[in-house]
Order: C-alpha cells, then sequence, then structure tokens
C-alpha cells in the first residue's frame, strides 16, 4: 500500500516535472468556480501582507497596474454575475454598506448602523450625505429603483431573484410575475430614509448590502441612456472610490481614475489604477518582471515554479470543491443512490497530495462543506472548529464500505463516469482521482469525461453524469450560502439527494432559529455532519487556494472572502 | 472582365450564404444554453430572456431572423458583453489582429522572397543552405515557440520592447508581428527558390542569356514573377489566417485580438459572436481567394480570367 503510493506519487512528480520542462506553463488553470460565480477570496493570508504594510508612507506618484483574466461583460449592477464585473462594482460603486479591511460590513452609503425592528423584519437606513460622480445626491429612490429593478423579471438578472427571493418581502412573487414590481419591501421614507421589509428574519441580511445586486442605481440617469446604460465607461455614473475610464464595451484594458466626490475620498490614496486583460499566466508573471504589473496570478505549474519566491503570497479563498454523487441518472437508480458505496467512493482518495502535489497552488485538503476562515459565531470561532472534519481519508474503511455496498447491489464491479473540466488542471485532477480511486476500490472503473464549463452546466442541470467535480463559491458571509445547496430540490442539488433530517435543519437555520445564533450554528453543523458523514451525498476534495506575485511596494490591497474579490480604496504604492 | 468579376461577386455572397446557413444549424447542436446565467435565472426570468434574444423562437424562424438581419449587415447582439452588438465586439477586436497580421503578412513575405530568391541565384552554395536551413525552420517550428523565445530574449532580458500587452504604440506590435511572420517567411522561401531554380533551368532564360540580357533583369523581370504565381496561391488563404487573427500569439502577448474572442466565444456559446466571428472569417477568405485569382492574370498574362470565349 505505502509503496504504491509513493511510486504514484513520484510518478506524479515526474510527470509534472515533465510539464514543467517542456512548456513553460502557458497553460489555463481551471477558473471558474463551477455552479457558483467565483467571487471570492480570502483574510486568512493577510499575515504576510499586512507585515509588508506597516511601513511606509505614501510615495507621490499613486499609480497601480493589474491584470485580469477575463475582460468586463457586463458592470450593470442589476446584470453583474461574473468575478470581473462585481471585482470592478466594487471599485466604483458603493451600497449601504462595504467590507472594511478586516472583511466587516460597516455603513458606507449608510451613515450609521441600520436600526433593525425587535423581529428582525425591518431594516431602517439613513443615508449618508453621498455623491454621485454627476455631484447629485444619493438619495434613498436611487436603492428603491435599483432593487426594484433587480427583481424585475424583465431585467434578467441572474442575482436579483437569486439574493432576494425569501429574504425581502415578496421578492418571489414579483420574480415569477405573481405580483407588481412596486410592491417589493422596500420604501424611501424620505429622500435620506430607506426602509427594507423581510419576509423572514435573516441573521446575514448586512453582509448582503455590501454586495453588487444591491448597489443604488440613479433612474434618471439609466433612463436617460436606456440601452447604452453600462455599455461602455462614457454610460456609467460612479458613487464609488472610483470612477471607470477607458472601457469601451468588450476591449481588453481599462482605468480607474480616483472619484474626487466619493464621501471618503480623502482616505483614497491611488490616483489610477491601469487594467489590461491577460489571460494566460505565464505572460502576466513576465510582464510582473519585467515591472508593468504590480500583481499577477499564477496557477497550475507556475504556481509550483514560483512558490518559494520571495514575492509569492498564498491567497487562500473560500471556494470548496466537491464531488457531486448523481443518485438517479435518466430516471433510474445509479449505484451511487447506495450510501455504502458513496461512502467508499468519499474516503478511497488521499486529499492532502492532491492539494500538495497535483493542484500545488496553496489550495487546502477538505474534509468539510463550509470552508475554513469564512464564517465565524458570535465569539468570533470559526465554524470549522464547531463543526470539525468529515468524510477523511481512510482506505482500509473505503474498502469495508465498498465491499458493503457491492454486494448490496449485487454486483461485483463497476463502472462510473467522472465529469470533470477541460482545463490541464482539470484534467490532471481527473487522471489522479482515476488513479486513486481505481488503485484503492477494487472492482471499479473510472471512465473521465472532461468537457468546458457551459457544457457541464448543461449535464449537470439534466442531471447527466455520475460523479461530478463540483465547486461553489458563496455570495455571502453565512454557512447557509453552501448548506442551501443540498436541500431536497435545491436548483444547484441536481442529484436527487434528499433527507427530510437535513432539510429540517436547514430549514430551521432560516426560521425559528433565525434570531438564536449560537443554535443555528450548532444546526448547521448537525445538518454538516449528515450531509458529510451519514449520507455521504457529496465528498468533499479541496478549498482552493492561489498563489501571486504581489510587489512589497503595493500596500493596503484588501482581499474579501466573497462578492468582489479586491476593494482598492485602501491600496497605495509606497517606495517604489 | 467585368463578366468575370460580377459572377465571381455572385458566387462569393452565394458562398457566405451557405456558410452561414451550416454554421447557424452546426451551432445549435453545441450542448449547453448561450444564456451564461442560465442556471441562475428562475423560469420566468428564463422565459423573459429567451424571447428578448428571441431563442424562444422555433429555429428555422431563428434563421430566417438572422439571415434578415445579416442582409441589413447587423450580426445581433453578443450574449456574454451584454448589449452590445457583435458588430461593434468585431470592429474593436478586429484592429489589433489586422494591425499584426498584416504587419507580419508584409514583413514575413519581402524577407522570404529575398531569401528564396538568393538562394536559388547562389543554388548550392553557403546562402542556400543557409536560407534553406532557416526556411525549414521557420515551417516546422511552430509560431508560438518564436513568439515565446522573442518575448523572452527581446522583451525580458533584453528589455529592447514590452513583453506583451496593446498600449506602447507600434513597440506593441514588433515583436507579435514578427512571431507570426516566421510561416509566410519560411513558406515564401521555400517555394521561390524551387520555382527559381526551376525556371532559371527552362529555356527561354537560356535564350534570354543567350540574347545578352543581364542577370538582374533575368532575375526580376522573368525568374522572380513566373515563381510568383504559386506562392501567391499558398499565401492567399494564409494572409487570410493571419489578419484574423492568432489565438496563440495574441495570448502569449496579451493582445486583446480577435482570434482568442473567437474560441472564447464559442467556448461560452455565445452564437451571436460566434456566427459573426465565422463569417467575418470566412467573408476575408473568400475575398482574399477572389484577389488571387485576380492577381494570376495580372503576374501572368496567359492565365485568361474572362473563361469562356477569351
Amino acid at each position: 500500500m505505502k509503496r504504491s503510493k509513493w511510486l504514484i506519487l513520484m510518478a506524479l512528480t515526474l510527470v509534472l516535472s515533465m510539464f514543467l520542462a517542456a512548456c513553460g506553463g502557458s497553460k489555463n488553470e481551471e477558473k471558474p468556480a463551477a455552479d457558483g460565480d467565483d467571487k471570492d477570496k480570502d483574510a486568512a493570508t493577510e499575515e504576510k501582507k499586512h507585515a509588508k504594510d506597516e511601513d511606509g508612507e505614501p510615495d507621490a506618484e499613486q499609480v497601480l497596474y493589474l491584470s485580469e483574466r477575463a475582460a468586463i461583460p457586463s458592470v450593470d449592477s442589476s446584470i453583474v454575475e461574473d468575478q470581473v464585473g462585481f471585482n470592478v462594482l466594487n471599485n466604483i460603486n458603493e451600497g449601504l454598506y462595504r467590507l472594511n479591511q478586516d472583511n466587516i460590513a460597516e455603513p458606507a452609503m449608510a451613515a450609521e448602523e441600520a436600526k433593525v425592528s425587535e423581529d428582525g423584519l425591518t431594516y431602517t437606513f439613513k443615508l449618508r450625505d453621498a455623491m454621485w460622480a454627476d455631484e447629485t445626491p444619493v438619495t434613498a429612490n436611487d436603492f428603491v429603483y435599483a432593487w426594484q429593478r433587480a427583481i424585475d423579471p424583465a431585467t434578467g438578472s441572474p442575482y436579483g431573484p437569486f439574493m432576494m427571493s425569501g429574504v425581502v418581502k415578496n421578492a418571489t412573487a414579483i420574480s415569477e410575475e405573481k405580483m407588481e414590481v412596486s410592491e417589493l419591501g422596500v420604501k424611501a421614507v424620505d429622500e435620506k430614509t430607506f426602509e427594507v421589509t423581510l419576509e423572514r428574519p435573516v441573521p446575514y441580511f448586512l453582509s448582503l448590502m455590501s454586495f453588487g445586486t444591491f448597489y443604488p442605481l440613479k433612474e434618471e440617469f439609466v433612463a436617460s441612456k436606456a440601452d447604452a446604460f453600462a455599455t461602455n465607461s462614457d454610460n456609467l455614473l460612479s458613487n464609488g472610490p472610483f470612477v471607470l475610464t477607458k472601457w469601451d464595451g468588450t476591449g481588453g484594458s481599462w482605468t480607474y481614475v480616483k472619484n474626487e466626490h466619493y464621501w471618503d475620498a480623502e482616505n483614497v490614496k491611488l490616483d489610477e489604477i491601469h487594467v489590461n486583460v491577460v489571460k494566460d499566466p505565464a505572460t502576466a508573471v513576465k510582464l510582473y518582471q519585467d515591472g508593468k504589473l504590480d500583481r499577477a496570478e499564477m496557477s497550475g505549474d507556475l504556481a509550483q515554479q514560483y512558490r518559494d519566491d520571495e514575492e509569492a503570497v498564498v491567497q487562500p479563498e473560500t471556494s470548496v470543491f466537491y464531488f457531486k454523487f448523481n443518485q438517479e441518472r435518466d430516471g433510474k437508480e445509479t449505484p451511487l443512490a447506495n450510501v455504502n458505496i458513496r461512502k467508499a467512493i468519499a474516503k478511497a482518495f488521499e486529499k492532502e497530495d492532491m492539494a500538495d502535489v497535483v493542484l500545488a497552488n496553496g489550495s487546502l485538503a477538505a474534509n468539510f462543506l463550509v470552508p475554513t476562515n469564512f464564517a465565524f459565531d458570535e465569539n468570533e470561532k470559526d465554524f470549522r472548529e464547531l463543526s470539525g472534519d468529515h468524510l477523511e481519508y481512510n482506505v482500509e474503511e473505503a474498502q469495508d464500505y465498498w465491499k458493503k455496498g457491492l454486494e448490496e447491489l449485487g454486483v461485483e464491479s463497476l463502472d462510473l463516469e467522472i465529469l470533470g473540466g477541460d482545463t490541464e488542471a482539470s484534467k490532471k485532477m481527473d487522471e489522479y482521482f482515476k488513479s486513486q480511486l481505481e488503485g484503492n476500490l477494487e472492482g471499479l472503473k473510472i471512465s473521465l469525461k472532461e468537457v468546458p464549463f457551459s457544457v457541464r452546466l448543461d449535464l449537470d442541470g439534466n442531471q447527466d453524469y455520475d460523479i461530478q467535480v463540483s465547486g461553489w463559491g458563496p455570495d455571502f458571509q453565512d454557512p447557509i450560502s453552501f448548506m442551501d445547496l443540498f436541500v431536497t430540490d435545491g436548483t444547484n442539488n441536481l442529484m436527487s439527494y434528499s433527507n427530510p433530517e437535513y432539510d429540517k435543519l436547514i430549514e430551521d437555520s432560516k426560521g425559528e432559529l433565525a434570531l438564536k445564533p449560537e443554535e443555528r450554528y450548532e444546526a448547521f453543523a448537525k445538518a454538516e455532519k449528515i450531509l458529510l458523514d451519514e449520507d455521504a451525498a457529496i465528498a468533499p476534495i479541496y478549498q482552493r487556494g492561489l498563489i501571486f506575485l504581489h510587489k512589497p511596494y503595493f500596500k493596503g490591497l484588501v482581499d474579501h472572502p466573497f462578492g468582489a474579490d479586491y476593494s482598492y480604496k485602501w491600496a497605495y504604492i509606497s517606495g517604489k | 472582365m467585368v463578366k468575370y468579376i460580377g459572377k465571381r461577386i455572385v458566387y462569393m455572397f452565394i458562398t457566405l450564404f451557405l456558410i452561414a446557413t451550416a454554421s447557424f444549424f452546426l451551432m445549435q447542436t453545441l450542448p449547453g444554453s448561450p444564456i451564461a446565467s442560465y442556471n441562475k435565472l428562475n423560469d420566468t426570468q428564463k422565459a423573459i430572456v429567451e424571447k428578448k434574444y428571441g431563442i424562444d423562437k422555433p429555429k428555422p424562424v431563428q434563421y430566417a431572423i438572422y439571415m434578415k438581419n445579416l442582409a441589413k449587415g447587423d450580426l445581433g447582439t453578443s450574449f456574454v458583453f451584454k448589449g452590445k452588438s457583435v458588430n461593434d465586439l468585431l470592429a474593436t477586436r478586429l484592429k489589433p489582429s489586422l494591425i499584426l497580421g498584416a504587419q507580419a503578412m508584409v514583413f514575413g513575405t519581402i524577407v522570404g522572397i529575398l531569401l528564396g530568391m538568393l538562394a536559388a541565384l547562389k543554388h548550392n552554395t553557403f546562402w542556400d543552405y543557409g536560407s534553406t536551413f532557416f526556411a525549414i525552420l521557420g515551417i516546422s517550428i511552430p509560431s508560438f515557440v518564436f513568439a515565446s523565445l522573442l518575448q523572452y530574449w527581446i522583451a525580458s532580458e533584453w528589455h529592447l520592447l514590452p513583453v506583451g500587452l496593446w498600449n506602447d504604440g507600434w513597440k506593441s506590435s514588433v515583436l507579435p508581428s514578427l512571431a507570426l511572420a516566421m510561416g509566410p517567411l519560411a513558406l515564401s522561401a521555400r517555394f521561390i527558390r524551387t520555382e527559381m531554380i526551376e525556371v532559371l533551368n527552362s529555356d527561354y532564360i537560356m535564350l534570354a542569356k543567350a540574347k545578352g540580357a543581364n542577370g538582374f533583369e533575368i532575375a526580376f523581370k522573368h525568374a522572380f514573377r513566373n515563381a510568383l504565381i504559386p506562392l501567391i496561391t499558398v499565401l492567399g488563404p494564409l494572409a487570410a489566417g493571419l489578419v484574423t487573427g492568432s489565438l496563440v500569439v495574441e495570448q502569449i502577448f496579451a493582445i486583446p485580438g480577435i482570434g482568442e474572442q473567437f474560441v472564447s466565444s464559442i467556448m461560452t456559446n455565445d452564437h451571436a459572436t460566434i456566427m459573426g466571428t465565422t463569417l467575418l472569417f470566412s467573408a476575408f477568405l473568400i475575398v482574399v481567394i477572389f484577389i488571387v485569382d485576380i492577381l494570376y492574370g495580372v503576374i501572368d498574362p496567359r492565365i485568361r480570367v474572362s473563361g469562356g470565349k477569351g
């Protein structure tokens, strides 16, 4: 056993080093975090960066050079659904709240903390005296308009109904055209007072307020631009730290310029940020080394090559990847409907090697669904400490489950398909799973199906797969962002998993436990145990990390665990 | 001649029409929805969005609408770049690719032809072997290897030119153009050499020599002109490919060109953009082939372009 593992490791290392030698890494790593748009970063890394941040006065020239991995598809806050778009929004606009340097949502367009009614259903926000970039005031009506626009089904907002349904009063009905848009639970009490009525108490509601979909929009401006609104930088109106310029709507570059009309402009140090789209990470690294970029993301082989570089920064994210076990395909039960088979597969692959050797990008092996360093209880204790590890790698146990499962199914061998992405990184990963699973579980034959992201979504939607490598990045800071995925008939379940006990716990967390934080977290811990240990409905693989090269003079960058990736508001150049 | 050109233009439109039809229906077989956020929308929204983009209608109706708009020159709206017309998208993305392709083509062919002539005129000497070796390298090594090498040495190591990006004026275009130029350069060199050696050994060149024409005149006026015919045949399509962008070279130098856009539109099922790019590529190719046919006649009057009665 031991020996074969070493052999696999050695073989892997060999293969990897060949890749390294052969192509110096012009490959794209898997970027889409499967179902969830992966707009998420984390605070945990800050140690290394904060150490760098301590010293240094800002330089006279405050110009930053960055790259993105994709062009901006849209910056219409109702329409945005991708990482780059949310990132731009977060830096040119601002919601009622903004995530601060410690990733805590604090009042931004709101002048003070919201007043919450006793029953947790009504939130009243007093707006600060903030201006749009055209020097008109930001008013409560701007929020009413933006929220109504996002929930209006005619807008086709991916995140409007997704974020508001079951949260803001009447949102679900409006998004299904069963009610008028004007009946949404939002109200401009006066010019500077915005009131929201919720469907049920939502403990994480304030953290949603920093999310792009909830940003204000000036009705007059949007209406005057009509179809041209947000199609290029001339048709945008900013109320955040920066103004977007030189964006032609489809091109590969844009520039942020400091917004002098921003209410907190005196704390914004950068004058300009130049962004270029660089899709090839190897090119980004060369540009970085040539001084053309102040930060470059590395992936795959590059990450391995540069992880010990003194300018390398590891940044754990909050996206978690896992196997989805499809229990019903083409109307028939699959072998994966058998819990022992699921447990066997979940426990039969070594995750540490997977994270350290195959991915080698700062990712962590995951024995959980809710990521580490993401959700904290009242005493700021990580949810992970509360819930512990589940479904750890254990070959002996896996083989026992496997034998039992095969007996129950009355077969001696199984052919299963793993559905994965078509990037080099995913393919490498799939090969690893195949060798691990086939090696550890006798009679298992794995076939790999590697397809582009859009095709995978389609197959997922039709439940046309056996095992799928899938992932999720949270949209707000609460375990429910993950736990909600696997309730019976959940829109992202799509594998026919159903456990009434699990459903009940999740339902309770939204209902009777909504205002009891401690018991609520316990319910989540219990639900996670059911989902993983008892049912093995999914098999966690890893929590993603990223490695960046980051110039030491680039200080004060804040990265966020959910929503937009970064805030440049506090960033500055010192000692360049 | 006019009749011939008119006929050719009609054929060109028919070809384009057939290509548009074929790609339209082929594209429908792509798995997955063109609406990127499909899994996040509820059923009401899906219905509305599908209606907005007109993809709720039966395929033949969609096809008819598309063709009608196409006739007006409207390529539709991108699914990925929300609310943006594919015409605009192609226009902004095509520019860098056009510049690079054109520069690569001009540089590559001129240098290639010179090398080829040198090799032919100094047949079986050091010059010949040297240029042949160079040409073989150019043909067998793919452009992205040249791109990486140029980027590494000239930009990263010696800092003579930018490593990448499209923001430094003409300087940004030099390395990618050079990398792209290797293909046409090598090809031209090989063709010109082979053809010229053959032509130089033919009877009429002997005659020209016997009549006392000087070497320069023979090389350019007679041998070179005749050697151009086969070269143009292969260079035409190559040029169409070059000016419409190279995915790999654009990626390596982080250039926002159309080659890269084409591939990503396929990956994201952006139907309108896939159609737009395909048609643009086809149109380029068809036009280039047409130009090549006209050029035949210009270069070699023996080739009759008017066909039939003559």
